[in-house]
């Protein structure tokens, strides 16, 4: 076990909490808004005798956070919505009112989100005592798709089942010949409950379940709920496991970012470049395993520490790193392909942050927003940079993802041979001491990493038994899915997929 | 009719169970190529037989409210193209209906499977069927131009369109393949050729992207037999018209009489001239990526430039 030391440029989280009235909500958060802060996240508590709704603004960097604390009648919870001063707030909004029933005064668009409109009204499932869940009725809340209309036009409904192995989501394409007009996503087909589960269980349960919520997520989703675990109990890490945290962060994004690479290069049917990419990932898989003991990083951090067994090893690295870059090199080298991702699916760097988008489709549109930087849980290496491109098109989401993986090799290359990482161990629970004092009856905590996909945050609260009582996860995939159809703009059908592959948003970890 | 003999009636029936057993073939040889030069095993080259013997074995599925035309499609596009199977000069420039395989008549009833397909899509009345119909029309409708042309360059030397003429004639001039209307019209072909099997850069058979399809959108209401027959009929035309394009440009092997030995040799070239061009044809597919949609006009375009030049430079050599 690495003894702690002391941290280095790393400014320490701490969370500044502002209560706040009903009538002074959408003042304060404009306020904050206005100084740079992000909305985060937002989540709503039935506490029984109240509503309790949070408000997490970040910042950075230096890292900062601000929690807006208001409490509503549990009889009749209602909420100025904060739609005019955020497009983020308003899509929390709507989530909170399905999952919590709470009313929402002035919301441009008082429309379910979350629950398809076979579930009956007034049934709020995050609500305390909500219990199972009732018949589905034929159509309680429907909310239909706005028709466009017009000479010529046509609609193509396409999933919520495809003809590959996919996660379901129901686009629906407004038509011109082949010209989108107009695109409608519609989601949540998989929600499986994952807060509700999680309420009452112990931290390592609950972080078996974190690391599931995206299959490909396994060490963004299970790092995030434990940093906020952490916070939560005033655990302590020590810069070793901090760092090795890190890698594993890296790992995660360098198999996944070969992959889609790969998969870009599918779409557009130049298989041998996919072909390639699969073997560098199949490879990285396998050394996911050694690092692990999981293909997909799982089980590789535990409650105040990691539990790896080694690191990749310099050559392991280099040699990904060549098969890499051959493969950008075959790819960059056939004009068919670059024909097909440059100007295609552009998101204007305006709506990228007008839709306050996150990780590789925002950087590809210039908005240079970067956990890692916002929010550093350890130092990032020298020369450190954030990958970005201008034109927000396919071209740049695959240009951004390259030079990623460059960093992801480089940062592992700079920590693997830093100074020897933590043995292997088993952290066990009472391995931990929290902070001294009186136990507090409800502590919580906030956890932001840089995942692949972009900034993805937990927030949890404990009780005084350290078992969970309320986690609210937000994937990055909840900011990035709106902008998809905004960059589908002039775009035609058949690029379709390949502009939603150049997002790659995640159904399961959005869904929840 | 005392003029048929067996033998010529022996060459059509050899000529259409030769094909027929074929085809599957040919489809899992590219498949077969493609794999390994993407380092990648794939399934054998019989697999697309076995495919087919577990799609006949399945029940039937209609989609409600499909009239005949969904039903009647398959079963065109199969027989058409065993039609010319049957008439075109495949194996032997002398067979029963030799006098009658005229060049157009081969384009246009390989074309009429297309249609009736296209059809039996729009009658399903799913977006895909559609969108895949239109496509497809769009491809056909700059495709069939550039092609017919190209049949004039070829036809010109001999004044006469129909195929056993053409082939004969390259076949006691064999200057005429390497004369320039010859080389830019096998151009044009081969570009009608990959657009209208739905072959890469035009369209990808392995897609499973519903909305990028073009011949597989066409197909996406079919199970069971009818796929089958879908399956075989659209190999079975890709067989048609690879061993075409090597009997118009690379004649030689092809059995001008009929006696035993001619027709081993017609088969076993053909088999070898067809193996070549699928595998090259796999191989150029690994290369390339498959257009955006509206540049497939601008190739479709450039093999029809091709065609006018090589009909240009057959009148200026005559």
């Amino acid at each position: 076990m690495t003894t702690p030391v002391a941290r280095r440029g790393v400014v320490p989280n701490s969370i500044r909490v502002i209560a706040t009235a009903v009538e002074r909500i959408a003042i304060e958060a404009k306020e904050l808004l206005d100084d740079g802060f992000r909305l985060a996240l937002v989540a709503a508590h039935d506490d029984l005798e109240e509503i309790r709704v949070v408000y997490a603004f970040t910042k950075g960097p230096p890292d900062e956070r601000v929690e807006l604390v208001v409490r509503l009648d549990p009889e009749r919870p209602s909420l100025p919505s904060l739609a005019a001063v955020s497009f983020t707030a308003s899509r929390f909004e709507r989530e909170m009112r399905d999952l919590f029933g709470v009313e929402l005064v002035d919301h441009p668009q008082p429309r379910r989100l979350v629950l398809h409109q076979h579930w009956p009204q007034g049934w709020y499932p995050m609500r305390a005592g909500a219990g199972a869940a009732p018949p589905m009725v034929e159509n309680a809340g429907s909310y239909p798709f706005i028709p466009v209309e017009g000479p010529g036009v046509y609609e193509i409904p396409v999933g919520p089942v495809h003809a590959g192995l996919i996660e379901p989501g129901h686009f629906r394409f407004f038509v011109v010949g082949e010209t989108i007009l107009r695109m409608k996503a519609r989601l949540w087909f998989v929600h499986k409950g994952i807060e509700r589960l999680m309420e009452g269980k112990s931290v390592d349960e609950g972080m078996r379940i974190a690391e599931r919520i995206s299959g490909d997520t396994a060490v963004g989703h299970g790092l995030a709920f434990m940093m906020a675990v952490e916070e939560a109990l005033g655990v302590e890490v020590t810069s070793g496991d901090r760092r090795t945290r890190a890698a594993l962060l890296e790992m995660e994004r360098l198999y996944n970012h070969v992959a889609d690479l790969g998969a870009l290069c599918n779409d557009v049917a130049f298989s041998i470049a996919h072909a390639h990419a699969m073997t560098t990932r199949e490879r990285l898989l396998r050394l996911n395993e050694e690092v692990t003991g999981h293909r997909l990083l799982r089980g590789g951090i535990v409650l105040g520490g990691t539990n790896v067994r080694r690191l990749p090893a310099r050559a392991e690295l280099d040699s990904v790193g060549r098969e890499v870059a051959d493969l950008v090199a075959m790819v960059r080298s056939n004009a068919l392909v670059i024909d097909r991702f440059a100007g295609t699916a552009v998101l204007a760097h305006e709506d990228a942050v007008d839709m306050d988008t996150l990780g590789v489709v925002a950087r590809a549109s210039g908005r240079t927003i970067d956990a890692r930087v916002a929010h550093p849980f350890t130092p990032m290496p020298e020369g450190f940079t954030v990958a970005a491109r201008e034109d927000g098109d396919v071209l740049a989401r695959f240009d951004v993802r390259v030079d990623e993986v460059g960093t992801s090799l480089d940062c592992l290359r700079a920590w693997i041979g830093a100074e020897p990482t933590a043995d292997p161990r088993e952290a066990r629970y009472d391995d931990v001491t929290p902070v001294a004092g009186p136990v507090p009856t409800r502590r919580s905590g906030l956890g932001i990493v840089e995942a692949w996909r972009g900034a993805l945050v937990h927030r949890v609260e404990l009780d005084g038994d350290e078992l969970l009582t309320r986690v609210k996860v937000v994937d990055p995939s909840f900011f990035n899915w709106p902008a998809l159809p905004i960059s589908l703009a002039d775009t035609i059908i058949p690029d379709f997929p390949l502009a939603n592959k150049s997002f790659n948003l995640s159904y399961a970890g959005n869904d929840l | 009719m005392t003029g048929i003999t067996v033998w010529p009636v022996g060459v059509v029936v050899a000529q259409v169970t030769l094909f027929v057993l074929g085809a599957p073939f040919l489809v899992g040889l590219m498949r077969t190529v493609r794999c390994r030069l993407e380092g990648r095993t794939g399934p054998p080259v019989r697999q697309t037989w076995r495919d087919l013997r577990k799609l006949l074995g399945k029940q039937r599925t209609q989609p409600e409210k499909s009239s005949v035309f969904f039903a009647m499609a398959p079963v065109v596009l199969v027989a058409t193209t065993l039609v010319v199977v049957a008439f075109a000069p495949l194996l032997s420039i002398d067979t029963v209906f030799s006098g009658g395989s005229d060049l157009f008549a081969i384009v246009f009833l390989l074309l009429l499977g297309s249609v009736s397909l296209a059809l039996a899509a729009l009658d399903t009345g799913t977006a895909f069927g559609g969108m895949g119909s239109s496509r497809l029309m769009a491809i056909v409708a700059l495709a069939e131009p550039a092609l017919l042309v190209a049949i004039l360059a070829l036809a010109a030397p001999v004044h006469s369109s129909s195929l056993p003429i053409i082939v004969a004639g390259s076949l006691h001039h064999p200057m005429w393949l390497a004369t320039p209307q010859r080389i830019l019209a096998f151009g044009a072909f081969v570009i009608v050729i990959l657009a209208e099997s739905g072959r890469l850069p035009v369209d990808n058979p392995a897609t499973h992207l519903e909305l990028t399809m073009i011949h597989e959108a066409l197909m996406l209401e079919y199970s069971g037999p009818d796929l089958a027959f879908v399956v075989l009929g659209e190999s079975l035309r890709l067989l048609v018209l690879l061993a075409l394009l090597s009997n118009l440009f690379v004649p030689w092997g092809i059995a001008t009489s009929l006696t035993g030995l001619s027709f081993v040799v017609a088969v076993v070239s053909l088999a070898a001239k067809v193996a070549l061009l699928a595998t090259l044809v796999a191989a150029g597919e690994v290369m390339v990526a498959k257009l955006r949609l509206f540049r497939v006009p601008e190739l479709l375009a450039g093999a029809f430039v091709l065609s006018v030049l090589a009909v240009l430079s057959s009148l200026v050599i005559a």
